[in-house]
């Protein structure tokens, strides 16, 4: 019995579920083909978009991807749908979705939206969408959030400053740290990535960091991204925890995979809130997602990589995050595959989270063994900033020396801002410019003055 | 003074490089790279990219494992561009690619050397660990070594289970990274079968000539863990490795 069926030049076709439907109308990538559930034609492929773009959006709240019986985040996702923010577009099909997103809808329409839209109706229009839409809409779409900083603003770009270090190197860090500050990076977040992820570790690494940013006055804040349950942990302990970190997936079986519960990300939220340590705003949450955490936790329920990520959106926008990004190239490329896959997956993801209400943002990465070089990812991050993305991450020279991949460069961060006239978000600007670092147009001022004063007072 | 305080004192740049092995203090043309710190960082890339794509000397491979008996064997996964969509392909042997073969009795060790995701680090290391362990093991009995193409590390749980083997020990190349491109890891799973989980494994990763573990320190810590093994019937999280490992690495 074919649930799903349309005809194409007179072929028919059919689905058995609207899971194996949003699979197959998924443009190309090795994760789904891995899983075995991608379109098996290029033909089949797009027959299945056209059955897509001819069902009602309201399908997604009648028949679901993931039973909710057995999962929290589609529990989740249904119990806090808002019937009244959906009702504007309540009577259109996934096609007719596409094109009022792509001509009427305001930026105003689309942020009182947000909260009417599930993750499947967001993933299912954006299987219909070329690279190019998902940027048209995506650049429609604002949202603001706030800690030390005020991030989302139009014309500004933040970054993370993600300075790694294999043996977590406190001289070490501190040096990546302020070879960061020298190119304007860190206004989202100074966040590390530990190699050791303990309590005693996460402590001195955060220790280090407040000691930093006090003694220079710095307007952003920083992480350490530890599990969540180490965070709540010292947050007890006392330890100056700006912003709490997890990783989160679109199942509940892969966010046990990573450890983790919505009600371990309340908890932690509520401990972030309850000590007070923002001045613009209160957003206390950091959020990472990747497509195919899934599937490589053996929990996909034979839905596409692309479906799952979107629904982790679902679990980041109940925390109110100040930032989400996805590691979109960081996997592997057994679920994306080349730098066309990424780019596209990239885009998606934006498109995705930002639909939904989140301040997206992305790694724009690759790993040595994918068929990727910095070239694509040039690509990608101009593309994404020009779709006005939340931030975007930076190590430094691009090698992440912990964790093995490649990300941008503080100089890729520069450089989007110096060509295009993006300004990091303005509490920031405010202290570069005071710096010497950066010119009243957001340009990286020439000579090493600037740099050298840094340096010279760090005593690394 | 060495050349890196003095240089310290007059630039902070090098103060920042000599503090971490991240590419620091790198300097800029305009927003981008300097020509050179550009060109450095591809050649990295390039390495890296090789490390992946090219094939392992397994002549050379199998003259250094001289006078032991060997088995080659394929994967599943045909060529490369499979082997990097298709992991679960690389975890299987080819249709019929298992010889006809007859051992006296099982063996209580069976190393396989697979290729993974580092042809050259099979190709520069994967001999001399075996050649280093042989000494340290000689009161058990060791199988034929088995060389496998576009290999996974479960790989070794078929063929380990096809000899009989008590242990396997599959050596295999590590994901290349751009300081070190030629990284070898060791897996050791006792009572080997298809579908055993990772979690009954031990790894010990980083065996390579940049600051990693030397052979001897390998070989001191795979056979410690072998013979613990052996004594305690399991790899995995039930197997942590013991303080006496340092005297017996040291040594």
């Amino acid at each position: 019995m074919a649930h799903y069926r349309g005809s194409l030049h007179g072929e028919t076709y059919h689905f058995d579920t609207l899971a194996a439907l949003m699979a197959a109308a998924t443009p190309a990538r090795s994760g789904d083909a891995l899983a075995g559930i991608a379109a098996r034609t290029d033909v089949e492929r797009v027959a299945a978009q056209h059955i897509l773009a001819d069902l009602p959006l309201k399908v997604f709240l009648q028949d679901l991807l993931v039973p909710y019986e057995t999962d929290d985040v589609t529990r989740l996702i249904i119990d806090s749908h808002d019937t009244t923010a959906f009702a504007p577009v309540s009577h259109m099909t996934v096609g007719q979705f596409r094109e009022w997103l792509l001509s009427t809808a305001t930026t105003a329409e689309l942020a009182a939206l947000a909260p009417g839209l599930t993750p499947e109706m967001a993933a299912a229009v954006s299987k219909l969408m070329r690279n190019r839409d998902l940027i048209t809409v995506t650049r429609k779409i604002r949202v603001t959030t706030a800690f030390r900083t005020t991030l989302g603003l139009p014309g500004r770009l933040g970054s993370r400053l993600q300075p790694n270090h294999p043996a977590d190197d406190l001289a070490g860090i501190a040096a990546s740290t302020l070879d960061g500050l020298t190119y304007g990076v860190g206004d989202a977040v100074i966040g590390i990535n530990p190699a050791t992820d303990n309590i005693p570790t996460a402590s001195a690494l955060l220790e280090m960091l407040e000691e930093l940013r006090v003694k220079y006055d710095i307007p952003t804040q920083t992480c350490v991204l530890t599990h969540v349950t180490n965070s709540i942990e010292m947050i007890e302990q006392g330890a100056p925890v700006d912003l709490v970190f997890q990783s989160v997936a679109g199942t509940q079986a892969a966010n046990e995979g990573f450890g983790v519960t919505l009600d371990m990300l309340n908890e932690a939220r509520s401990a972030a809130l309850s000590l007070g340590r923002g001045s613009k705003g209160n957003n206390v949450m950091y959020l990472e997602t990747g497509q195919g955490s899934a599937l490589s936790s053996d929990a996909h329920h034979g839905v596409d990589q692309q479906t799952l990520e979107a629904r982790a959106y679902a679990v980041c926008r109940a925390v109110d995050p100040l930032i989400v990004n996805t590691v979109v190239g960081f996997i592997g490329p057994e679920y994306l595959y080349d730098g066309k896959e990424i780019i596209r997956a990239g885009l998606e993801d934006h498109f995705c989270g930002k639909l939904l209400g989140l301040p997206m943002g992305c790694d724009v990465c690759y790993t040595n063994h994918a068929e990727a070089d910095q070239n694509d990812m040039d690509v990608l991050m101009t593309l994404l900033a020009d779709a006005g993305t939340h931030f975007l991450i930076a190590v430094p020279g691009a090698d992440d020396i912990m964790l093995n991949y490649q990300s941008l460069s503080f100089h890729d961060i520069a450089y989007l801002r110096n060509s295009f006239g993006y300004k990091a978000a303005p509490e920031f600007e405010t202290w570069l410019e005071k710096m010497g670092i950066v010119s009243q147009t957001g340009a990286l001022i020439d000579g090493a003055d600037a740099s050298m004063k840094l340096l010279e007072a760090a005593h690394v | 003074m060495s050349d890196v305080t003095r240089d310290a004192k007059s630039d902070p740049w090098a103060r920042l490089r000599a503090a971490t092995p991240a590419r620091v203090g790198l300097g800029r043309a305009g927003a981008a790279l300097p020509t050179s710190a550009g060109l450095e960082f591809q050649f990295a890339h390039a390495r890296a990219r090789d490390a992946v794509h090219s094939s392992v000397d397994w002549a050379g491979v199998a003259a250094g494992l001289a006078p032991l008996d060997l088995i080659h064997v394929h994967s599943a996964a045909p060529d490369r561009p499979t082997y990097l969509r298709r992991p679960d392909l690389g975890r299987q042997l080819a249709d019929r690619d298992w010889p006809e073969l007859v051992l006296d009795d099982a063996p209580d060790v069976v190393f396989v050397i697979g290729d993974g995701l580092s042809a050259d680090a099979v190709t520069h290391h994967a001999a001399s660990v075996v050649q280093a362990c042989l000494p340290l093991l000689a009161s058990l009995k060791i199988g034929p070594v088995v060389l496998a193409a576009q290999a996974r590390v479960a790989i070794g749980d078929d063929i380990a289970s096809r000899l009989g083997a008590r242990l396997v020990v599959t050596l295999i190349g590590e994901r290349p990274g751009l300081t070190v491109a030629d990284s070898l890891g060791a897996y050791l799973t006792f009572a080997p079968k298809p579908g055993i989980k990772d979690s009954a494994r031990n790894c010990i990763s980083n065996i390579h000539g940049q600051g990693g573990l030397s052979y001897e320190h390998a070989a001191a810590k795979i056979s410690w863990l072998v013979k613990e093994a052996l004594v305690l019937g399991l790899t995995g999280t039930g197997l942590k490795e013991n303080a006496d490992l340092k005297s017996i690495g040291s040594s």
